[in-house]
């Protein structure tokens, strides 16, 4: 721990790419996760870590390993493994007697654990068991939440928190629409939560918004929630907290009204109305007479009246 | 006639346009939760629970239909979004998605400000404002436009400067390459040691933030967890004075260094051993013998010596010695014999100052 934390001097330039890649920044990376066996996992948890990292492609990390840790007694194992390898999300699939078919699902903030919930694999059917065509690998899939134990249970919504942050994939400005081909949806009812991964056919509508057909594919598991260990209210405050620098720069000085007409506003410095310059009108134009007259001071009509 | 027949025509044309949306709108009760950004659909309707139940195919077929329906209301959202052709006319049809909504946790606190370094303080505090400079120069001799330093720089490749003039009050055998050199790598070696300077006083502000350490995360170590007692206690407004203490917290406050400066006597405190002291000081300052007897200092100093290379000697013996044996070194060398080293340690440095008491040879 104390070898990561000493000030590291980068001496190659690639050395210092690597470092500036880790450091915190005001617009994050995409999250990387790293999918861990446990000291006795099966070939159902092993399956199912193999095909959530197809999924999660390129921004996965599958270790091949069995590394015996309990992730709800000591979390320092894992958190060494998340700096190691810059991974704020983690996948840890295990089985015994007690908890058969076990996944935790975790994040981490700071490198330190931030959720970690546990969940049961009732039934599982792998990539290669449905015979079908598959997406292409890194596809950024459409993510559906159906049931509404999501919005009232509070560790549900925490799941689904985590479950996007899980499947969300890269931030993207603009989505190629024919391009919308993977979509996993997950329903929460009766205290299970089923996920299913289908692959979407547009078919021809009559008007512009296409059909959709849907295909199953991919990976479907049947999960029930175990244990949890949330956040405290007030880290996860921080965790949300996003730099000031992000915020969206108001435009000041431009309104709209009610039909769609855009206002702007410009503020001028007082003008001296006397030098304006107007068009200039030959008949308007002051008589020789009159502007030494002016000159004077005294005007030739105020001069008759006097006397 | 022709009106009724232009209102058919209508008719049946918007009985066409509904019937071809038909295939695309979904019915639900509840409105769907939309976040393009992040290509996210949120449905709140109750799924039919009893319809769910039941393993097997119908299980899946449900499923699948709901699937169908959320991801129709979801497409339908994406498709009304501003497109645009990507890559001239033939390229494919592209969405512009918004900012995704949901909110998210970070993965890493948001980047502290890096704390100023002395120049930037300085030229804050002067008023000093940084001069944008041309990369090229005028080279008078070259008569041409060379760059400020680096390859072909303007004054001249200064490895090949072939003079160097000896300035005035200097010693003339001094040899001045050598000096021009040697100047040279101090100068880099002053600003090697401002730069790591500076970087360790960003590392060090950048994680001396308490903040984490003081959110209580269930697993704190024992040191972790007197640090923060302390704290709280040091956070009253009388500073914790008048705090009361836990059973098992110690009685006197701990000093903030540590215990290791030194603590002055108060003033006017004990007048009679002041006046021992001082005419002990006198005494010692009038007398011909020397205050640091030579000879036994260095006599001490051997016997250290001595001391610390047996101890070092039973120690390499222990590691491959038997038991008993290891035992025994152990016990003169770890403990005891390091108090010792340390007293004899500290009586030079005090009989040095002075102030202490001499015993006799």
């Amino acid at each position: 721990m104390d070898a990561l934390d000493r000030v590291v001097k980068p001496k190659t330039k690639r050395a210092k790419r690597f470092l500036e890649k880790r450091e915190p920044k005001l617009k994050e990376n995409t999250k990387n996760a790293m999918l861990i066996k446990g000291g006795n996992a099966n070939l159902t948890v092993t399956e199912v870590l193999k095909d959530i990292y197809a999924v999660k492609k390129p921004f996965a990390v599958l270790y091949k390993k069995k590394n015996i840790t309990r992730p709800f007694e000591d979390q320092t194992s894992l958190e060494f493994f998340s700096k190691k390898s810059d991974c704020s999300l983690f996948l840890f699939g295990s089985h015994n007697k007690k908890r058969p078919n076990n996944l935790i699902i975790g994040r981490m903030f700071d490198y330190h654990v931030l959720d970690m919930i546990e969940l049961g694999i009732e039934k599982f059917v792998s990539l290669k068991d449905v015979k079908n065509s598959k997406c292409p690998e890194g596809t950024k899939p459409m993510l559906i939440f159906a049931g509404d134990m999501f919005d009232v249970n509070e560790e549900y919504r925490r799941l689904k928190s985590l479950l996007i942050d899980f499947f969300r994939g890269p931030s993207v400005p603009s989505i190629r629409l024919a391009g919308l081909e993977y979509v996993l949806h997950f329903t929460a009812v009766d205290g299970k939560i089923y996920m299913r991964s289908y692959k979407v056919l547009l078919k021809k509508s009559g008007c512009k918004i296409p059909r959709i057909e849907l295909e199953e594919m991919g990976p479907s598991l049947d999960l029930v929630m175990r244990r949890t260990h949330l956040a405290s209210d007030d880290l996860y405050k921080l965790s949300l907290k996003q730099p000031k620098a992000l915020k969206p720069k108001k435009k000041k000085n431009i309104s709209h009204d009610v039909f769609g007409t855009t206002y702007g506003r410009i503020h001028m410095q007082k003008q001296d109305l006397g030098k304006l310059q107007t068009r200039k009108m030959k008949g308007l134009k002051k008589r020789p007479a009159e502007k030494s007259a002016e000159d004077g001071g005294v005007s030739p009509k105020k001069s008759k009246s006097a006397s | 006639m022709a009106a009724v027949r232009v209102e058919e025509v209508l008719a049946a044309a918007e009985e066409q346009e509904a019937e071809k949306r038909r295939s695309v709108t979904v019915e639900k009760e509840l409105e769907l939760e939309f976040d393009l950004g992040n290509l996210l659909a949120l449905d709140r309707n109750p799924p039919p629970a009893a319809g769910l139940r039941g393993a097997g195919p119908r299980r899946e077929a449900l499923l699948r239909a709901l699937a169908r329906d959320n991801t129709q209301l979801l497409v339908s959202r994406l498709w009304e979004l501003p497109a645009e052709r990507a890559g001239g006319a033939g390229g494919p049809l592209v969405a512009r998605l918004p900012e995704p909504a949901f909110r998210l946790p970070r993965e890493k606190p948001p980047p502290r400000p890096r704390p100023p370094t002395r120049w930037e303080q300085f030229a804050r505090l002067k008023g000093i404002r940084r001069r944008k400079r041309t990369s090229l120069v005028w080279d008078e001799q070259a008569k041409e436009w060379r760059r400020r330093w680096g390859y072909r720089r303007a004054g001249g490749d200064p490895a090949r400067a072939w003079l160097a003039e000896v300035p005035e009050g200097a010693d003339p055998e001094e040899d001045q390459f050598a000096r021009l050199r040697r100047e040279k790598r101090e100068r880099v070696a002053r600003n090697e040691l401002n730069r790591l300077r500076n970087l360790a006083r960003a590392h060090r502000a950048g994680t001396a933030v308490p903040a984490a350490p003081l959110h209580p995360t269930g697993h704190q170590s024992r040191e972790e967890l007197s640090h923060v007692a302390r704290v709280a206690r040091v956070s009253t407004a009388s500073l914790g004075r008048f705090q009361p203490r836990l059973p098992k917290e110690s009685a006197e406050p701990p000093s903030r260094s540590g215990g290791k400066k030194q603590r002055f006597e108060p003033l006017l405190g004990n007048l009679a051993a002041e006046r021992s002291r001082q005419l002990e000081l006198l005494r010692d300052m009038g007398s011909k013998k020397p205050v640091l007897d030579i000879t036994r200092a260095v006599n001490k100093q051997l016997r250290q010596e001595e001391a610390e290379a047996a101890a070092a000697k039973g120690k390499k013996q222990s590691q491959r010695g038997k038991r008993g044996r290891r035992q025994q070194r152990t016990g003169r060398s770890s403990k005891k014999s390091g108090a010792r080293r340390q007293q004899q340690q500290q009586r030079p440095a005090g009989s040095s100052t002075g102030s202490g008491r001499r015993k006799k040879a």
